[in-house]
């Protein structure tokens, strides 16, 4: 990541697009945060490229001033990586829903934490389908009645922290959309790691999810920086990514810094700049090997 | 037909029997004789067990097919010669091992040559029999020795000298059998002073996708396209390519639609079946205007199909890839050679027009293996990238989708200072700004999909329209498309023996169509026959819906096997006495 000289803000970051979401929807702060951390960081907008799949979240890279990608339902973190390997200058920051990256893009999510790929992942978690009016998403809890479980849903949520730690993801973080301070300064650190960084942010749906409003997390986030929790204590970050109740934990749960990233692996990447700007001509010598190689 | 040497053998055994080393033994020594063939292997979707045949000819001069007919059978064991020595003619020979093999009753004219292993090697390792083999055709195709223990020591340098050294022994005990026992082939295996090099048509994909400049390759293997993945993951950190093996297909073809938006020339492949799981990205590709090559290695289908067998069936699933109504570039190479030479030319047209390109290989080209003259491979073709945008802007009115002229908009990748931008799936503005959400402007949805649309405009022009090979009052013409053209190619030849003249048209590019050039040739054939390999006539139907035209004569093959060329000229033959409108030809088992 390389940071530019003139000195940033958040208005720096606004496309000029008034965002479609509903009046009071939680997406506007993480909006807001990931503007904020650009800012913060000194990033210039034509470094940085927002990936998105589909949903109300995922039109996120339209009210961002940065290059952005709103690709296919489940995609974005193909697609995502597909551009960082090309591209491994630009800083890549892929955004999403529940429903997009833990349930249709479940398995990109899986292999992308296990890859170490330095991308930054940032999930507006709402748990619920809203843009398709209000049935249950992969985070619903159970018992939770929507017009697809009228009857309450009979499905186990699943947990994207501990599976995130567990496939491998080195930087694991949870937010609060509506605590700004926090959410910023949570995903200012999941862009300055490098390797595969996770933030799941509580981002309310106002209209179809009555159950995790604003109120509910306001009375229950605690901060784990609060509790002196060590997040590269892996196993620690597994248990307090398990507890759910009166309580919830938000903060940084894991970061691995140790950690190689695919980039760093990778021996194609290790000299001459990005694949995607490299000279394509295959050279006398490089012929002269492959012929061999053929008789 | 081939030159004055026209000679084919083939080895059969069970999957784990190793087939493959004497194989790639005899055809590294065909091709430093300078001597051309064409392979084809004939196998199972199994790992150890059933039964595999690789047929082998070899010729003095370019072999277009693997032939009709087999002049040397390798048994490695009792199945390959229950299943094959029936169907060996006059002057042919069966090598096998005596000490486990029963030959059966050989036709009249059949050499049996048989070999008692053990004795001759002194050896009880199963795989000897294989060297013996590979010995004792050395012997039969009247070659010296040392010709052969050159071949060997180069094979097996790297397992060290007891390796070399017990190789070429067993060898030359099984040469020096055979030239005691057997009676040797009448013409020796002549040499020409052009060596060759040798690839498999997923080599020649890889490779040209290589020199087109691709730095991004992705796949999930399926066969029988993991050829390429193979040949990209050996020569990536030679060539600086980054080469993924992803969770699954629409991974893959969103990731390489990632890194082609980054800017890198990026390619993935794979079968029928993870092709349909990457149509969603055919689509997403031709909305952004993202330049983007997949690869279809035909397999028989439908679904998982017969995974080792080859088929010409996924012509409508390439047309209809994708949901809405939209342009693409679809390609049928019909060599590996041209397979080779398309990819690049695909890739500037890709990138001329910011759409995804599809190829229609089969199992035919990508797992066949051939001979390729080296100075036929031209490693630094022509590469235009089109209308990318290099200088840093000023930010000011740059739209991505802009609605030009010529319908294409010039391009500038993520991290250029001053033109960022957002593209999307959704229907958009000329600067990338969702329609969708401004009550769906349908003058602004028009506009777009003219835009699109009108890129194609001039597509047909820039690739070669289909050819007429052969004189133009022939009694006959055949039609064909994709990888069938070897064995047309023969067929017609087998025909002009007896006095039949056809002429052929090989189809490649599906889209563009080159519908006019097509319609004349239709029109002015005496007799127009359409050879494919499915079963519903799928490109004859396409020809139709794109010409008007209306053919009555078929010959089509759906066996999961590819034509051979007495399988064309015998449907010439019923077609021509009225006994069939569609020919099915039956498939031997000698394949």
């Amino acid at each position: 990541m390389t940071t530019g000289s003139a000195q940033m803000t958040a208005a720096n970051f606004r496309s000029g697009i008034n965002p479609d979401w509903c009046p009071g929807c939680g997406d506007f702060g993480v909006l807001n945060s990931l503007q904020r951390a650009c800012a913060e960081l000194g990033l210039q907008p034509h470094q940085i490229l927002t990936v998105s799949g589909i949903g109300c979240s995922s039109n996120l890279p339209g009210y961002i001033n940065a290059y952005g990608a709103h690709t296919l339902h489940g995609r974005s973190l193909a697609v995502a990586s597909g551009a960082k390997l090309a591209n491994h200058d630009l800083t890549v920051i892929a955004t999403g829903g529940d429903g997009d990256g833990y349930g249709i893009g479940g398995n990109h999510f899986t292999h992308t934490a296990r890859r170490n790929i330095d991308i930054t992942y940032i999930v507006m978690n709402n748990q619920i389908y809203g843009l398709t009016t209000g049935q249950i998403s992969p985070t619903s809890r159970l018992g939770m009645k929507t017009k697809s479980t009228p009857f309450g849903n009979v499905e186990t949520p699943l947990n994207p922290l501990t599976q995130a730690i567990m496939n491998g993801a080195t930087y694991v973080a949870r937010a609060y959309s509506g605590d700004i301070r926090h959410t910023t300064a949570l995903i200012r650190g999941a862009i300055e790691h490098k390797g595969f960084a996770l933030v799941d942010v509580f981002s309310p749906c106002v209209t179809f999810n009555l159950d995790n409003s604003h109120d509910f997390f306001k009375q229950r986030v605690v901060k784990l920086e609060e509790q002196g929790h060590d997040p590269q204590d892996w196993k620690s970050a597994c248990e307090r990514a398990m507890e759910w109740g009166d309580t919830i934990n938000v903060g940084l749960f894991f970061q691995g810094n140790d950690i190689e990233t695919l980039g760093q692996r990778e021996p194609v990447l290790e000299k001459g700049g990005p694949i995607a700007h490299r000279d394509l001509a295959i050279t006398d010598e490089q012929r002269e090997r492959i012929v061999r190689r053929m008789m | 037909m081939a030159g004055s040497f026209d000679f084919a053998l083939a080895i059969g055994g069970e999957a784990g029997q190793g087939i493959a080393t004497p194989g790639n033994i005899l055809t590294r020594l065909f091709i430093r004789r300078g001597l051309y063939f064409n392979a084809y292997n004939a196998y199972q979707s199994i790992v150890r067990g059933g039964h595999i045949f690789l047929t082998v000819r070899i010729s003095d001069e370019p072999v277009y097919t693997h032939g009709d007919k087999l002049d040397l059978l390798l048994c490695l064991n009792q199945d390959t010669m229950n299943r094959h020595l029936g169907l060996m003619g006059e002057g042919t020979r069966a090598i096998f091992n005596s000490d486990s093999i029963n030959p059966g009753n050989p036709r009249q004219g059949v050499e049996l040559c048989p070999i008692p292993v053990s004795q001759v090697s002194g050896s009880r390792n199963r795989l000897v029999q294989n060297t013996i083999a590979v010995g004792a055709t050395c012997a039969l195709l009247q070659l010296d020795f040392t010709i052969l223990e050159d071949s060997l020591k180069v094979r097996f340098a790297r397992q060290g000298q007891s390796v070399v050294d017990e190789n070429v022994g067993v060898a030359r005990a099984g040469y020096e059998y055979a030239q005691q026992n057997f009676t040797p082939f009448p013409t020796a295996l002549p040499e020409t002073d052009q060596p060759k090099a040798q690839w498999a048509g997923n080599d020649a994909i890889a490779m040209g996708a290589a020199a087109a400049g691709v730095k991004f390759y992705a796949a999930y293997p399926m066969s029988p396209s993991t050829g390429v993945l193979h040949w990209m993951a050996q020569n990536a950190r030679d060539l600086g390519i980054m080469v993924r093996q992803v969770e699954d297909e629409i991974g893959v073809a969103n990731m390489v639609m990632g890194a082609a938006h980054a800017g890198a020339r990026a390619m993935c492949s794979t079968s029928g079946g993870g092709f349909a799981l990457m149509t969603e990205a055919v689509g997403a590709a031709a909305m952004m205007e993202i330049p983007v090559v997949l690869v279809d290695v035909q397999r028989a289908g439908p679904s998982t199909g017969v995974p080792t067998k080859t088929e010409q069936g996924d012509l409508w699933q390439t047309l209809g890839a994708s949901q809405g109504d939209f342009p693409r570039i679809i390609v049928a190479p019909t060599s590996a050679l041209d397979a080779y030479n398309t990819i690049p030319e695909l890739f500037n047209l890709v990138d001329h027009y910011q759409c995804p390109g599809l190829v229609l290989s089969d199992l035919l080209i990508s797992e066949g293996t051939f001979s390729v003259v080296p100075d036929d491979i031209d490693m630094n073709p022509a590469i235009n990238r089109g209308k990318i945008i290099t200088d840093a802007g000023t930010g000011n009115g740059y739209q991505r989708y802009k609605d030009t002229e010529d319908g294409i908009s010039p391009r500038a990748l993520p991290g250029t200072e001053g033109y960022v931008h957002v593209i999307s799936t959704d229907e958009h503005d000329e600067d990338g700004g969702l329609i969708s959400d401004e009550y769906t402007n349908p003058y602004k949805r028009r506009a777009m999909v003219e835009k699109r649309a009108r890129k194609f405009n001039d597509l047909e022009g820039r690739v070669a329209s289909p050819a007429l090979v052969g004189p133009a009052d022939a009694d006959v013409t055949l039609i064909g498309w994709g990888s069938s053209e070897g064995a047309i190619r023969e067929a017609v030849e087998q025909l002009a023996e007896e006095g039949i003249t056809a002429n052929r048209l090989q189809v490649k590019w599906i889209v563009p169509f080159h519908a006019n050039a097509i319609t004349a040739v239709v029109n002015a054939a005496k007799k127009p026959i359409i050879v494919e390999n499915n079963y519903s006539g799928q490109f004859y139907r396409y020809l139709r819906s794109e010409t008007g035209l209306t053919i009555d004569s078929h010959i089509r093959k759906y066996d999961g096997e590819p034509f051979m060329p007495h399988h064309i000229a015998n449907g010439v033959r019923e077609i021509l006495a009225g006994k069939a409108d569609v020919f099915v030809p039956y498939q031997e088992v000698n394949v």
